[in-house]
Formats: structure tokens, sequence, C-alpha cells
């Protein structure tokens, strides 16, 4: 027989309780047992025998749900493992949504079944897995979409590479239609994109830079909507960052079609002067944009073109990144700092609270088909405790997890995790 | 000396004030020839230039220097060592001043965050070439008596051109109107941004300009289809004697070499005394880099 799992029950006291996706914004008592939310509300007493928080008004929200974060494994060990990328937790994070470009490729059921155990491990995290869109990531064939999205593939993508064939797009998502799953596109038109290292403009022309035209991305975005129209398929675009991008996909929604997109921290909050002086730890996938592209961004977080906010963690290793700037690897890591970058545009625009943790919880849940992201009664309680108002410093080398290549180095931030819970247990302590 | 975009004109004008006297020095060789004595001077080269190797070897040994060659092709770099490792090398030599010739735009900048050497940038990538917009602007003062004023067209393949873009700041600052001159294909986006003229008519380009200033084209554009051919390119923006002919009638011709004749240039042209000025780049080339060896080192030899 095994031995049931000890969990302390765990009783929130004076918190500012917060479920955008069930409508929830109010200061009170919220009451976990066996790893399961029972009950929340002003009047909730101390059940016997509960271990008490006492959160002085601090923000209790769902753990948050990443959902484009690239793992170092399978492949990449030297960069991050499932292990450290579980520190996360320092984020807020419970959920995370792993690419599958890696080495292998996470093309084979049994692949999606081993990342998916592979979260359980930690205890801490749950992966839900992106399968490959094409074998190998390649972009030649499709991979076995039916099979995979079996074995627990929430949706396809090729990960850093959008689909060059118009009609190999046009099959995968007619094809991914008939199992109701949703495509992932990384839209970068790739031959106008080969070789690019910034984005094409006076900057990368007065540093020497090879550039990419920002279009490369609408060109993609356009073709994938008209796509999206005559298939019927369901298209997601992963780290919109230009202004002519936000008003394709407005657009397409306003026809209905079902067209979805997310964005993350540095595309709201960088802009293109970040990589001045050949800054490597700047060099993104896309390229950071000027900033009447950074200001459409940031509006569409706040109007709803944008349905998620999503790390777009990419680990590096220092040696992949201490290169001249067009041979460094590009990506950013961003588990860390995708809850304070994103409390930026609350503070210091106009981006309204519960929008921002809608985009951190709810909103990439219901993309992902998850049903992580709520505080319902009997939800599994996943939570995440932040002190909106408190400062800290980004400092790249003194992160929790092992990839230290952050965009956002020195950067003083508001809105400090100081909790995090998975199924109940505490998984993280400021 | 990493780049000329960020210098102000005071330092530009003492820093080609101070090659003219090694001009004359030159001439007169009468060079203070133990001013770096003891001193280690290293190119690093790791894109082959013969031209540009020569004229730093030869400003440090006729100040005193010992100067060593580094060549991509006899260094380890080739096996896998990257330029961080090289550079923790270098350091570790003591070396005092560092020239450094790569392909890749922003590898002197990462080099110089590295080594405790001064670090002088001898061209990288399609960033900058500061000390050949240097001995540019030396070469023009001393026909010309004057930069500021002055009309420079820079024509041909801007695009990928560090020469182009060094002698853009450097104009710019002093006060010359500077125009661009060259295929749309072959024009970096928003140049216009740097503060010149665009043109992509050499006729319009050259109307009633005092310097023309070529670029050369190199081969490999071709193959990625940026220009047809080699015959398309010297009909349109090939430089002969019927272009020119547009420009101020004692309009100067420069080239920072090395020239593909019959491509970008007539020879004709480029050989005509009377026009061509590329000789002259090439001695005002020594004098530069000896001013700047001069001026970088200044604060070392203080200290001792």
């Amino acid at each position: 027989m095994i031995d049931p799992i000890v969990m302390k029950d765990t009783y929130f006291r004076d918190a500012h309780i917060m479920d955008p996706g069930n409508g929830v914004d109010e200061t009170g008592n919220l009451y976990v047992k066996d790893g399961i939310i029972v009950d929340f509300g002003a009047g909730l007493g101390l059940p016997e025998g509960a271990e008490m928080i006492d959160c002085d008004g601090a923000v209790l929200c769902p753990g948050l749900v990443d959902m484009r974060v690239a793992l170092g494994e399978p492949g990449y060990e030297y960069r991050e493992t499932i292990a450290s990328a579980a520190e996360a937790a320092a984020g807020g994070i419970t959920t995370l949504a792993a690419l599958p470009d890696s080495r292998p490729a996470i093309d084979d059921p049994a692949l999606v079944r081993l990342l998916t155990a592979r979260g359980e491990e930690t205890g801490s995290l749950t992966i839900l897995a992106y399968a490959a869109l094409t074998r190998g990531c390649r972009g030649e064939e499709l991979a076995e979409l039916g099979l995979l999205r079996e074995a627990g593939a929430v949706a396809f993508t090729d990960g850093c590479q959008a689909i060059a064939s118009t009609r190999l797009m046009r099959l995968a998502l007619t094809y991914a239609r008939g199992f109701g799953a949703m495509v992932v596109v990384h839209p970068e038109e790739a031959s106008l994109a080969e070789g690019g290292a910034a984005t094409e403009g006076e900057l990368a022309t007065r540093l020497g830079l090879p550039g990419i035209p920002a279009v490369a991305e609408a060109i993609v975005i356009a073709r994938d909507i008209r796509l999206a129209r005559l298939t019927g398929g369901s298209v997601h675009f992963a780290h919109v960052s230009t202004a002519e991008s936000l008003t394709l996909i407005r657009r397409a929604k306003d026809e209905g079609l079902a067209v979805t997109c997310d964005t993350a921290p540095p595309y709201f909050d960088l802009n293109e002067t970040a990589i001045g002086d050949f800054r490597t730890y700047a060099k993104l996938s896309p390229p950071l944009r000027r900033e009447s592209d950074r200001m459409a961004i940031a509006a569409g977080l706040v109007d709803g073109t944008i349905d998620a906010v999503a790390s777009d963690h990419q680990p590096r290793d220092a040696d992949d990144k201490r290169l001249p700037f067009a041979l460094a690897a590009a990506g950013g890591s961003g588990l860390v700092t995708l809850l304070g970058i994103t409390m930026a545009q609350v503070h210091n625009a106009s981006l309204p609270l519960p929008r921002a943790i809608a985009l951190l919880t709810s909103g990439p849940a219901r993309l992902l088909g998850s049903d992580a992201g709520t505080l319902v009664r009997g939800a599994t309680a996943d939570l995440c405790l932040f002190a909106p108002e408190h400062a800290w410093k980004v400092v790249a080398g003194e992160l929790p997890g092992k990839a230290q290549n952050t965009p956002f180095d020195g950067r003083a931030l508001e809105g400090t995790v100081l909790g995090t819970w998975k199924a109940g247990r505490r998984v993280y302590t400021r | 000396m990493l780049q000329i975009e960020g210098m102000y004109p005071p330092q530009i004008t003492a820093m080609l004030d101070l090659a003219e006297s090694y001009v004359l020095l030159n001439r007169s060789g009468k060079t203070q020839r133990d001013l770096l004595r003891g001193r280690t001077l290293i190119n690093l080269f790791f894109e082959d230039s013969t031209r540009t190797r020569t004229s730093f070897e030869l400003a440090g040994k006729r100040l005193g220097a010992d100067v060593v060659n580094m060549g991509v092709s006899t260094s380890s770099v080739n096996k896998g060592e990257t330029l961080l490792d090289t550079a923790g090398t270098l350091n570790a030599m003591q070396t005092d001043l560092l020239v450094i010739r790569h392909g890749e735009s922003g590898a002197a900048n990462l080099l110089a965050q590295k080594v405790d050497a001064a670090v002088i940038n001898a061209g990288d990538g399609t960033h900058e070439h500061p000390t050949q917009a240097l001995l540019d602007a030396l070469t023009i003062r001393r026909r010309r008596g004057r930069l500021e004023a002055l009309t420079v067209a820079i024509c041909g393949d801007v695009l990928h051109s560090r020469v182009a873009r060094s002698n853009i700041h450097l104009l710019t600052t002093m006060g010359a109107r500077v125009r661009v001159v060259g295929p749309p294909t072959l024009m970096p986006s928003e140049v216009a941004r740097l503060g010149v003229e665009v043109f992509h008519d050499m006729k319009r380009g050259l109307a009633d300009v005092d310097i023309v200033m070529m670029l050369r084209l190199q081969r490999e554009r071709m193959t990625r289809g940026l220009v047809p051919s080699e015959r398309e390119y010297f009909r349109f923006f090939g430089l002969d004697a019927e272009k020119l002919r547009h420009a101020k009638p004692d309009a100067l011709v420069m080239h920072p070499g090395p020239m593909n004749r019959g491509v970008e240039i007539d020879s004709a042209v480029a050989d005509d005394p009377a026009r061509s000025l590329i000789r002259e780049q090439v001695e005002m080339g020594v004098a530069v880099r000896m001013a700047v060896l001069d001026i970088l080192s200044r604060r070392a030899r203080r200290n001792d």
C-alpha cells in the first residue's frame, strides 16, 4: 500500500483574490484542503488544523500559465534542464507549454508522454507539450498529428520556424482541424529573415547589422489568416511584435475566424535601442522593433487583440551569447521576469490589473484547453501570491534557474512573487 | 578607437592635425623613432587585408613599437577558439595596442570590453573602418584646405561598406554635404537618417560635387542577386570620364582599394594623376595610423 501524501491544509488570510477568468476580484480568505480549493470569501473563517498564511492584502491569483517556453531538454541540457526550469516557480508559474523544436524534436507520441511525465516528476510544474507540426520540425511532411494529440499534445507548431510552403501550411491547418487542434506559428517569412540579426532600419544601418524587415512578420500572418479562412482551421500567432500584425489579427477576429495571438514581455517593454552597442542579450527572435511597434503591442494588451502574454523563454548559455552580434544566438530567458514586466504595464501604462492577470492565467489556459488558470471551488490549488508594489531588481547571474540570458538585466521592477503553490503544496517561498 | 560615430569635431580636427605633422616628418625622414619603444602592437587580422595591415605595421615600426602580425590562418581561431579566448591570450601577453580586422560588425567593440590593451578597429563587418575615414579626410583636407561645405559623393555598394559608414559619420560631423549614389538594392535601409542625400543616378548624384569616393563592389554581391551583372553595374554605376564630367571641373576621385578596374572604376580615371587621389590616400594612411597610435598610447606613456 502506498503512503498517502502528507499535505497541510492552507488558509490564506486577507488576500486580494483575483481570478479574472471567473470575474473574481475581491478581498477575502481562501481555503485549500488536500490540494483542492475548497472555498473563498470575505467571511470564510479559519478551519481547524489549517496552516494560516497572512497575505496582508497581497494578490492571490491562479498559478501563471506560460504558453511559450523552450526547455533545454532534450538536447540542450547545457543551457537548461527541466529541473532548473522548474525554478520558474520563483516567477509564479505552475504550468508551462514546452516547444517541440528540441533535439530530438517532439514528433513522436512517446516523447510527448515523456515530457509530460518529466514535468510531474518536478512536483512543481505541469508541462504541457506542444508537438511538432512536421517531422523533425523540418517543414517538409506532416507529423502524426492524431497520435500525438492522443498522447496529450496541446497544439502543434514547428517552434521557431514558420512553414515556408503555403501548400503544406494549408494541409496542416486542414488536417489539424479534424483533431480539433490549433496550429501555433512563429510568424516570420524565412527567406526575408535569413541571416538577419536586427530589425531593418536606421539602427541596423548604423550598427552595420544585416536587417530583417519588420514586414516579414505581417507577410506570414496575412497568408495564414487567409489559409485559416480557406480551411476553417485554427491558427495562433506567437510573440507578435508589430503594429501591422495586430491590425491584421484584429480584422480576422472581427470576421469571426479562429485566429488568436500572444506576445512576450520584450515586445511591450523594450524597443530596438536595447541592442545598442551590440548587446547580444537583447538579440531576440523576432528582433526587437521600433518604438511605435512597442506602443502598439502595449495597446493590444489593453484592447483585447492579444490573448495571452508568454515568456518566450529561450535559455542560452554564456558561450552562445559572447560572440559578435550576428553570430550570437537569439533568445532571452523570461520565466522569472514574466510577471514583473507585465506588471510594469499595470504600474506605468494603462493595463488594468485583472486584464494583466487574465493574460497570464485564464487567457493562455483557454487557448491550450487546460483546466489550469482558475480559482473555482473544486479546482486544483495552483496558486501565485505576489506583492504588486514590492520592488526588486533583475540582475543577470543572480536569477533563479540556470539560464541567465535576460534582456532585462538591471531593470527595476515592481511586483514580487511571495509564494507559489502547486496542487496545494508550497513550492516557492521568497 | 572603435568608431567615428559619436566623435566630436575638435577630436577629429586634433587627430587630423597630428596626422598632418606625421606626413611632414615622414617626408623629411625625421620621424621620432622611439615614441613607442618597448610597446607591443599586435595586428589581429581575421580577414585578409594586405594594405591595411601593412599600413599599421609600418606606422607602428616608424614609431619604434614591436609589431607582431597575427593572421587568422596562422592562429588557433580555425581550431574553434573564440574571439574572446583569443582576447584572453593576448591580454596575458601584455599587449599595449591591438589592431583588429574582423568580418563581423561589433567584433572590435566586443574585444575592447575584454582586453586591457587599447583597441583600434581596422574594419568590423559592415559597421565601421575609422582610420580609413580619417585618412580620407586628411587627403581631402590637404587638397582642398577644409572639409566644411564641400560636397562629397560616396558611390557604389553603400549597403555592405564600413568605409561608407565611417566616412558618412566623419564628413557630416565636420560639416561636409554627403551624397550616397548607387542602385537601391545596395543602399542601407533609412540611410538618409544618417544625414545624407540619396541618389540612384550617377549623373545626378555627381552633379557639381567636389569629391567622388568610389567603393569596392565585392563579387559575391552578384551571386546574391543584388546586382544582375558586372557589365550592367559598370554601365550605370562605374565611374568613367563621361560620368565624371558631371562633377565640378576640378573634382577629385578617391577609392579605398583594392580596385576592381572595369567594374566600379575605369582605369583611365583611376590612373589620371590630375584627378585621382588614390596613391595619396595610401600615403596618408600611414600618417593617420601613426597619429592614432600616438594618441591611444599617451595614457600608458604618462603612467610610466
